[in-house]
């Protein structure tokens, strides 16, 4: 287990920082929680309202069984225990983005307990691994929205984004650093998307995080570890790098608050993204009471093994499974890493091994080339020029030597340009690597003899001028020459 | 009225389909008396088109052979009841005006099989009463008078209020109700008519408007057991729609009935003698249980320890569900809106100040404080346990005995005004009722006599769940026996 070293250096010492996310990801699901209303974003306002989603009179939620389905596989995915019998409760308090004047959620017995996500801290190290642990994740219903801007005296609702299902995913307070918890909020993301149960985009909203931050003085050896301080929670903050921000902000302003003799006020915070600070959207004492009890409209939540076992067998290869196959190929820590990261990039990679080609150099090619073309052209692998096919034929061409490294750098170029298969290529232009000695003995002897005085030069021990040689001599074959003979031939031939 | 409007809905049914009359002659004599009866203030609205619509409709239906189970019936409504475009208030002010795009599974139900609406019928707010006094319609007359020359006007009960005397008073041959703590059976004592409630999740809940989720249940209303149990066969069945409604066919009720008991068991609950209760009300217990002995079935004395706990456990639940159910009447989508001085909240407080009476701010008060923080446990959990305890005293009970047989209201029908001083007073009235709505079982009232002053009894019969017919037969059994055929002398 690592242990973080982050610290906040105060007037009086130092300071540990401890962290715990609440992570409101958006179910991937075509209806919402409990009821048929479609859940696509940037429609209209009040065109993805049932009767239910407004709360008209008499009427009533029922569980959307793909909304629980996503959420148990997510707990799946997370190694979480899963509850068979779990129930809704209700949360109660008013809002105008609130037609039921509460919400629908999961206090007393949420569907997913305990489970943890593994994070690494360095992706080039295993030994920097962390297990970060997972509390709980309860469905609950989304809320509407308010729009302040369409009118000089009235607020305006949309409720367009009521009763659409979350997943709120509860951590432990495990984290110790800004950069765990932007490591952890990472995972969770790739976790979500490698399932299919969350999209992941934080722009649209559809996962954003509570931050809870707290800070304790750093004992010395062998002291007994502090108790947790008073904890604030900044709500809604919608990217890992404003997650960051708010941990390192919220760190410091806590620890110059009780050094200067204050105490910390649990409360609820908001960030300000411009500024970079957190403020007091309300305290304790302004709290709500949620009057939390079961909702009598729906029935427990039972869930039986034939519903578990299509969940369970539903599963993709999640990505620490996936990084460790690679790696087990033979591929690099940090290039599996990369891999496995993002789901299409993944996908996308698997693709190209199924196509044949050789894992590790397979792994380098995409990571350097393909990557930078794709950045240079603005593009990502969803809407890349060349498939996992046709670059699998590519590398086969390096392998079997057919291409040397910079002739494929040639054809990938073309590739990308005509959108043409590589042997194609390779074959309308001629552009075969060549170990014909003979042809490359000739390059070779024209090529000392041009440079009679470099080769007096390098003869009295200025061996540098080796790759001078080569160059030249690729440059004389126009770069089809197979490198390794070159370097064969021209040492013979200096030797003498 | 006519002979037609004291018919019930077998002798219509029948009548209609022998060519003894139009459907619309059934509609135009209730429609006529219900003109004839405003002064009982039964109705929250009128829909006399919609009645003769139907039976327009039910009348080509005879012509060519397409007849549904309730084609040529009109029936009333609760206003508790989402009725398509007609106005659906639930008694409140907050809802006043609110015309549902929509109509509830279990009106549906009853217009799909042919039935025509007569109107929508006052009830207490929220169904949040026992006298149909807390309705912003003011409350509803009772067509009984004592028979003491005083003419006091007396209430119908609640708070299916408008339904019980709709019946009574002959302006519906059958009416919706709907009981979650006595609703149904409390109002039908009261009148001298038949009202059940079904097994909790029996009738779907879908578009009634909520006041306690997990005790509410439409029901029945009507001059027989056998009319309530063709009108039970309509109004129930699975809902996908609630997720509370039970998933299992409805029995042919009206082909089961029959009054033979040979072989049942009845049980008398030693705990529902209660100190106060008029020996007019026990005798007529004693009464009701030589009946089933006579039809055959085996008194047994049963206890249901727990009974007495019901009715604060009931006045915890309720409340509870409900202070969170009437949340949504916010004045943020529909019904009242009322502006507050600057902010949401002064909006908020505005409307719900505006709109709803003082006995829904009662219970919506009592509900708040049970559920909040410091007190859930003392109050609501304990009372989630109290009621488990009184489901078991049920089941228990239901080893020994068939269904339960008790009195329905600890009194015959009060006078308006009586009781609204006093709460609790008025809360007891479903002392005998509450017991079944927290166990979720079928249960019946039926008419057993008349007590001293003239007015009607209420015999009461519970099941074990799901058993609808066995209470069927044995309310059956007494109807049979009792005799009970007299009716509200007309005053209005």
């Amino acid at each position: 287990m690592v242990v973080s070293d982050y610290r906040i250096t105060g007037a009086t010492g130092e300071w540990e920082v401890v962290i715990g996310l609440e992570v409101h990801a958006q179910v991937t699901s075509n209806a919402k929680l409990f009821s048929g209303a479609a859940t696509i974003f940037g429609a209209e306002p009040n065109t993805q309202v049932s009767l239910v989603d407004a709360a008209m009179p008499g009427m009533l939620p029922v569980p959307n069984r793909e909304c629980i389905r996503q959420a148990v596989r997510t707990g799946m995915a997370i190694g979480a225990q899963i509850n068979r019998w779990s129930r809704f409760d209700r949360k109660n308090y008013f809002y105008a983005d609130l037609p039921q004047g509460y919400q629908i959620s999961q206090l007393y017995h949420p569907l997913v307990g305990e489970g943890e996500i593994t994070v690494l801290l360095d992706d080039k190290d295993e030994s920097s691994a962390k297990s970060i642990g997972v509390e709980r994740i309860h469905v609950e219903q989304d809320a509407g929205k308010l729009m302040h801007d369409q009118h000089p005296t009235m607020s305006f609702v949309d409720l367009n984004r009521s009763g659409v299902a979350l997943m709120e995913i509860v951590s432990k307070p495990d984290m110790r650093s800004p950069a765990e918890a932007g490591a952890y909020v990472r995972k969770l993301r790739a976790i979500l998307r490698y399932v299919g149960s969350c999209d992941g985009n934080m722009e649209e909203g559809s996962m954003r995080a509570d931050v809870n931050v707290s800070v304790r003085r750093v004992g010395g050896p062998g002291e007994p570890e502090a108790e947790l301080g008073t904890r604030t929670e900044t709500k809604n903050v919608n990217s890992v790098r404003f997650v960051m921000a708010v941990i390192e902000h919220e760190a410091r302003r806590q620890v110059e608050v009780i050094e200067e003799g204050g105490a910390i006020i649990q409360e609820t915070r908001l960030f300000d993204p411009d500024k970079g600070v957190t403020r007091t959207l309300r305290s304790k004492e302004d709290a709500h009471d949620y009057r939390y009890f079961p909702d009598p409209d729906l029935l427990p939540l039972e869930l039986d093994e034939a519903f578990l076992a299509e969940c369970r067998a539903s599963l993709p290869e999640l990505p620490d499974a996936k990084r460790k196959r690679f790696e087990a190929l033979g591929i690099g820590a940090y290039n599996a890493s990369v891999l496995t990261a993002e789901v299409e990039t993944a996908r996308w990679f698997d693709a190209l091994l199924d196509a044949g080609a050789p894992p590790a150099q397979a792994a380098n090619w995409v990571a350097s080339e393909l990557f930078g073309a794709l950045n240079r052209m603005g593009r990502t692998l969803l809407d890349s020029p060349v498939s996992p096919a046709d670059a699998a034929e590519l590398l086969r061409l390096v392998a079997d030597k057919t291409l040397s490294g910079s002739l494929a750098k040639q054809v990938f170029e073309i590739m990308l340009e005509s959108g043409d298969a590589a042997s194609k290529i390779v074959e309308e232009r001629g552009l075969k690597q060549t170990s014909d000695t003979g042809a490359i003995d000739i390059a070779i002897d024209a090529i000392l003899a041009a440079n009679a005085d470099k080769v007096q030069q390098y003869k009295d021990g200025k061996e540098a001028l080796f790759g001078f040689f080569v160059g030249q001599t690729m440059k004389a074959m126009q770069g089809k020459a197979n490198p390794q003979v070159i370097n064969e031939r021209l040492r013979a031939k200096l030797a003498v | 009225m006519t002979e037609l409007t004291s018919s019930t809905i077998a002798e219509l049914r029948d009548g209609f389909r022998a060519g003894e009359f139009s459907a619309r002659e059934i509609a135009e004599d209730f429609n006529a008396a219900i003109v004839a009866g405003r002064a009982l203030n039964a109705w929250t609205v009128e829909t006399p088109e919609l009645a003769l619509a139907a039976a327009d409709v039910a009348d080509a239906a005879r012509g060519d052979d397409t007849l549904k189970p309730l084609s040529g019936i009109p029936l009333g409504i609760k206003d508790l009841f989402a009725t398509e475009g007609v106005d659906s208030t639930a008694g409140s002010n907050i809802l006043k005006g609110f015309k549902p795009p929509y109509e509830s599974t279990v009106s549906s139900k009853l217009k799909d099989a042919g039935a025509g609406m007569l109107g929508k019928l006052n009830m207490d707010e929220f169904a949040m009463g026992s006298s149909n006094e807390t309705s912003a319609y003011g409350p509803v007359i009772s067509p009984w008078q004592r028979s003491d020359g005083g003419n006091a006007a007396l209430t119908p009960g609640g708070s299916s209020g408008g339904s019980a005397a709709a019946v009574a008073a002959g302006m519906a041959p059958g009416v919706t109700g709907t009981d979650t703590g006595g609703s149904i059976r409390q109002p039908a004592a009261f009148v001298g008519i038949c009202g059940i409630k079904p097994t909790y999740g029996r009738c779907s809940r879908w578009g009634i408007v909520a006041f306690a989720s997990s005790l509410d249940q439409a029901g029945p209303m009507a001059k027989t057991v056998r009319d309530c149990a063709i009108m039970l066969e309509v109004m129930s069945g699975f809902d996908p729609r609630d997720a509370t409604s039970l998933n299992v066919p409805v029995p042919k009720w009206e082909a089961g009935l029959s009054s033979d008991l040979k072989g049942k068991r009845v049980g008398i609950p030693t705990e529902y003698r209660i100190d106060g209760v008029p020996a007019e009300i026990d005798a007529m217990w004693e009464q009701g249980v030589e009946w089933l002995r006579d039809a055959g079935a085996e008194p047994v004395k049963i206890s249901l320890p727990h009974t007495r706990h019901a009715l604060p456990t009931y006045y915890i639940i309720a409340p509870a569900e409900a202070s969170s159910n009437l949340a949504r009447y916010d004045g943020v989508r529909y019904g009242l809106r009322e502006m507050g001085v600057k902010s949401l909240d002064d909006m908020y407080a505005a409307t719900r100040a505006a709109g709803f009476g003082a006995e829904v701010k009662r219970r919506i008060m009592i509900g708040t404080y049970v559920l909040s923080a410091g007190f859930y446990d003392a109050y609501f959990t304990k009372a989630q346990k109290v009621r488990s305890l009184i489901k078991r005293d049920f089941t228990e009970a239901f080893e020994l005995c068939d269904c339960i047989l008790t009195p329905t209201a600890p009194s015959a029908a009060f006078g308006i005004g009586e009781k609204m001083s006093d709460p609790l007073a008025m809360y007891l009235n479903d002392v005998f009722a509450v017991p079944a709505s927290l166990a979720g079982l079928p249960a019946m009232s039926v008419p057993g006599g008349l007590d001293g002053q003239g007015l009607p009894l209420g015999l009461h019969l519970i099941g074990r769940e799901m058993d609808e017919q066995g209470v069927l037969n044995a309310a059956l059994a007494i109807e049979e026996r009792a005799g009970f055929t007299a009716r509200a002398e007309r005053w209005w």
